[in-house]
């Protein structure tokens, strides 16, 4: 609540102080970030258009034609919509339900429910993914075992190697989205127009239906595409999941096209329609976001009150925890059986127990030693470096620091429009050619993830500032400091615990991060995801689970030592 | 007298040369010391690649062996990527695809060398202009696993794999990721057409990428059959405990053959010519096929007693020329047929 008031004020405060903005000796630093920013996204769009469009010959449309008369484009590019579809509205069904209840309702245990939501979040699709072919397979997977040794049937229950298999299993790491998005919208909807149906003599229930469902609508739509967006840029889990049954999606396309020989003007052009969903995609969600019904949702005073569920608790609960036992409880358990056991179908006896999955993990394989010490760099790095850009640029923006800064927020956002694979494409072109010949690299990975993750830290960075009311930083000023002595020494900590937040997003992101690194990895750059997709291509199962599990723990770690530090949960929702 | 000199002349010499020959290795093994390592680029599945580079290392101690294990066609890939980007990475370029070292050659990224033991090698393992030499051999098989498929029912030959019945039983690799399975693909295309894949693609395959991934699937009962895979992998999985059974069809076993290579622009050029001489040796060999389960070109090699000798089996071997011509073929009907 004290966000949006303080943001008003802020704006007011503005045109005052905007007498002194160029005397400031700091400016270079200023508009070196915002050139730098510029930079890191032009240049890799730039080479993705530019390959799409010329040839030696000279400009040309014949990749497009070529990406868009061939059938099995065109089939990728179907399989990808449906999918992604489906995605949305189940994430949506699963995402809303759960933050309905989290935050309307008088769901016992709501603290754990919102922690493993967040676990979701945090456990990679590709790995969640893996797990789920050990867990239904249609012949070997656990529960198809189980379901057979139930009911004595021949038939499995359920193959994940399938289309709904493959929708099921992005549905379920897509919904965190959703929830988060949902949940704040509920926490700000006020009980008032539910007390107004109330007195006209509606039930609760009816309430639910016509008033809260309605004014949740727009973040719902907004939810929606938010997930649809996440399905249409994932590779881990398509691929893993897809490629087996024969199921092309976009971005295991775009990957097929890199392999020898290269065509590397035909993944740039098949990356451009992905690029231009994306932007529609994105407008659409802000244009509902924005529109005029949603603002009931102002966060100005109210309160709300919590539905009595009755003697539905129980059921409900169960209902949760069948949700999240299918996203963490049952994909984790198989992960840690896999990593422990010489045969991961064989049951966990004494026999089958082994640790040589372990001890060929971190002692034989050499590559694991790199990939570790590889992604937690990037992952600090990255981070860090991250979230100073971040804050520079949301600085910029929010104290508007010179004219046009307002145009910063949207490069600081576009990479929400990037997916991943196509950031890939773009940086791989751009980069590996001179002057800036950074494949083979860990750089071009590094540059690929501030790519990536700055959205996420500026969004972060940006409503941080917004809460922090520039009088201090003015009083700072008056008595001399210049504007980045006052950034450094009154606002930072000021802005401490979300900067912090920022920073352990960028890290989580990267150190999980897949569709851009399979592209731009090298022999001395791989990074652990890397790993774990290449040891699944060869079936190394003990293997993969002790690395998935190692990415587990050090995101769980990180995210504690934060909250710990920061003394509050980074993915929170405002309670 | 006469005898007695030529006798002596020929043991001098002979002695000159043996000793030549140690001062020549002591002199690379110490100018291979000073380069530290050596970067192997391999499709030689992870657990026997990184027990050769164990090896090397505790024979030649000092010099670290960097293992990256991937697909054969990655492994092209990640050379040629490096090669148009002007990096300079790999040493020792070791596929199962030997169109690729036609490929390489051709494009002048191979740097010429002999290793000494390749001698007795038969003509299969060589490259007539001395730029790659066979490291090892691998069969292409069929295998099912005993636990679901009685051996009664069990397919016997290549053909034998089309019936419907096993629709929905089957693991295939994938030649766009594997050497051996592209091998196979030739072998068999050159043998039944294209139309024995696009009927095999009617049983609807699950698709894994490597030619060891098959082992584990069939392993775990997750598809009972599997209708191609590397055989040293099978082997290898059965020795662990595991129930596989392995089909050499009659009709013939596509045989791979996978060189080892020198890069032209090897940063550890004595670190390569070391290990090159040592992947030659019989020891190394020797090796190979008793704890990896593999065939070599080694004549003086023996193998396990529970494995068919090679000629016992037919075997279809397949041209480096015309596997580097047709790859692209093979990749594009392949997926055609199976979707991915």
């Amino acid at each position: 609540m004290a966000v949006s008031q303080t943001g008003t004020l802020d704006r007011a405060g503005h045109t005052g102080r905007s007498a002194f903005r160029f005397k400031d000796p700091t400016l270079p630093v200023w508009l070196g970030a915002a050139l730098f920013l510029v930079f890191l996204m032009l240049f890799p769009l730039g080479a993705i258009f530019r390959a799409s469009l010329w040839d030696d010959a000279g400009l040309t449309f014949n990749k497009y034609l070529e990406v868009f008369t061939n059938e099995q484009f065109l089939k990728a590019i179907w399989n990808t919509l449906i999918i992604s579809i489906w995605v949305g509205v189940i994430a949506v069904i699963i995402g809303a339900l759960l933050a309905w209840l989290v935050t309307r309702t008088d769901l016992p245990w709501k603290k754990p429910i919102r922690a493993l939501v967040m676990a979701s979040f945090v456990t990679p699709p590709f790995l969640g993914a893996f797990a789920w072919t050990l867990l239904a397979g249609p012949n070997a997977g656990a529960l198809n075992k189980l379901y057979r040794f139930v009911t004595g049937s021949e038939e499995a229950l359920f193959n994940i190697f399938t289309m709904p298999g493959l929708i099921f299993v992005m549905a379920l790491y897509s919904f965190p989205y959703v929830f988060s998005m949902i949940a704040n919208v509920c926490e700000l909807i006020s009980s008032d127009l539910e007390d107004a149906a109330e007195i006209l003599g509606a039930n609760k229930w009816r309430i639910a239906w016509t008033v809260t469902f309605p004014l949740a609508m727009p973040a719902l739509i907004g939810g929606f595409i938010l997930a649809f967006l996440h399905s249409l840029s994932l590779f881990g889990a398509p691929a893993i999941l897809g490629l087996p049954a024969g199921l092309h999606t976009i971005t295991t396309q775009i990957w097929a096209l890199f392999q020898y020989p290269p065509r590397l003007d035909m993944a740039a052009a098949f990356s451009v329609p992905l690029l231009l969903a994306t932007m529609v995609l994105i407008a659409a969600q802000k244009k509902i976001l924005g529109r005029r019904g949603f603002s009931t949702v102002g966060g100005k005073g109210g309160q709300k009150r919590l539905i009595r569920l009755g003697w539905r608790r129980v059921p409900v609960l169960v209902i949760v925890f069948g949700i999240l036992s299918l996203s963490i409880f049952l994909p984790y358990w198989i992960l840690l059986k896999a990593a422990l056991s010489k045969a991961w179908a064989m049951p966990l006896t004494w026999d089958n127990f082994t640790l040589n999955n372990l001890s060929f993990a971190f002692f034989q394989y050499d590559d694991t030693k790199l990939a570790i010490y590889n992604t937690f760099k990037l992952g600090i790095l990255t981070a860090t470096l991250g979230t100073l850009l971040a804050t520079l640029i949301a600085y910029i923006t929010n104290r508007n620091l010179f004219r046009g800064a307002r145009y910063l927020t949207f490069f600081a956002l576009a990479p929400l429009v990037i997916p991943g694979i196509v950031l890939a494409v773009g940086l791989f072109i751009a980069y590996t050619r001179p002057p800036l010949m950074l494949y083979g690299t860990v750089w071009i990975l590094f540059v690929a993830y501030l790519t990536k993750e700055m959205p996420i830290g500026f969004s972060q960075a940006e409503s941080t500032f917004k809460s922090i009311h520039p009088e201090l930083e003015d009083a700072s000023r008056v008595i001399g400091a210049n504007r980045l002595t006052t950034l450094v020494d009154v606002t930072a900590p000021l802005a401490r615990s979300g900067l912090i937040a920022a920073w352990s997003f960028i890290f989580i992101g990267v150190i999980r991060e897949l569709s851009a690194s399979i592209l731009l990895f090298a022999p001395k750059s791989k990074v652990v995801s890397v790993v774990i997709f290449d040891l699944k291509e060869e079936g190394q199962v003990g293997v993969i689970a002790v690395l998935g599990i190692l990415l587990l723990v050090v995101s769980f770690a990180v995210i504690l030592t934060v909250q710990w530090f920061a003394g509050r949960d980074p993915v929170a929702t405002r309670e | 007298m006469k005898k007695s000199v030529v006798c002596l002349i020929t043991l001098i010499s002979s002695l000159a040369l043996t000793s030549m020959l140690a001062a020549q290795d002591a002199a690379l093994v110490q100018a291979a010391r000073k380069e530290g390592k050596v970067v192997w680029y391999t499709s030689l599945a992870l657990p026997s690649s990184t027990a050769i580079a164990h090896f090397f290392e505790q024979k030649y101690k000092g010099i670290t062996v960097e293992v990256h294990r991937t697909g054969s066609q990655r492994v092209l890939q990640r050379v040629m990527q490096e090669a148009t980007a002007g990096i300079k990475n790999g040493d020792i370029i070791h596929t199962s695809d030997a169109g690729h070292f036609e490929l390489l050659k051709a494009k002048n990224l191979l740097l010429k060398y002999t290793p000494q033991g390749v001698g007795p090698f038969p003509d299969g393992f060589k490259d007539k202009a001395g730029f790659y030499y066979g490291m090892r051999a691998t069969l292409s098989v069929i295998a099912y696993n005993p636990k679901t498929v009685p051996d009664k029912d069990a397919p016997k030959t290549w053909k034998d794999l089309l019936n419907s019945k096993w629709n929905g039983k089957e693991v295939t690799a994938h030649p766009g990721y594997s050497g051996i399975i592209m091998t196979h693909v030739l072998a068999l295309v050159n043998t039944y057409g294209w139309d024995y894949f696009r009927d095999l693609a009617k049983n609807k395959l699950h698709i894994v990428q490597s030619a060891n991934d098959p082992a584990g699937v069939v392993a775990s009962g997750e598809r009972p059959i599997g209708v191609n895979g590397a055989e040293y992998f099978y082997y290898k999985t059965l020795k662990q405990g595991n129930p596989i059974k392995i089909v050499y069809p009659k009709e013939g076993v596509p045989l791979i053959v996978s060189p080892v290579a020198i890069a032209k622009d090897a940063p550890h050029p004595n670190a390569a010519k070391l290990f090159t001489e040592f992947i030659f040796a019989k020891e190394s060999q020797q090796l190979l096929a008793d704890k990896e389960g593999l065939y070599t070109g080694h004549p003086d090699v023996t193998y396990p007693s529970d494995k068919p000798k090679l000629k016992e089996l037919k075997l279809l071997p397949a041209d480096a020329d015309e596997l580097e011509k047709r790859n692209a073929e093979i990749k594009k009907r392949f997926v055609e047929y199976f979707g991915a």
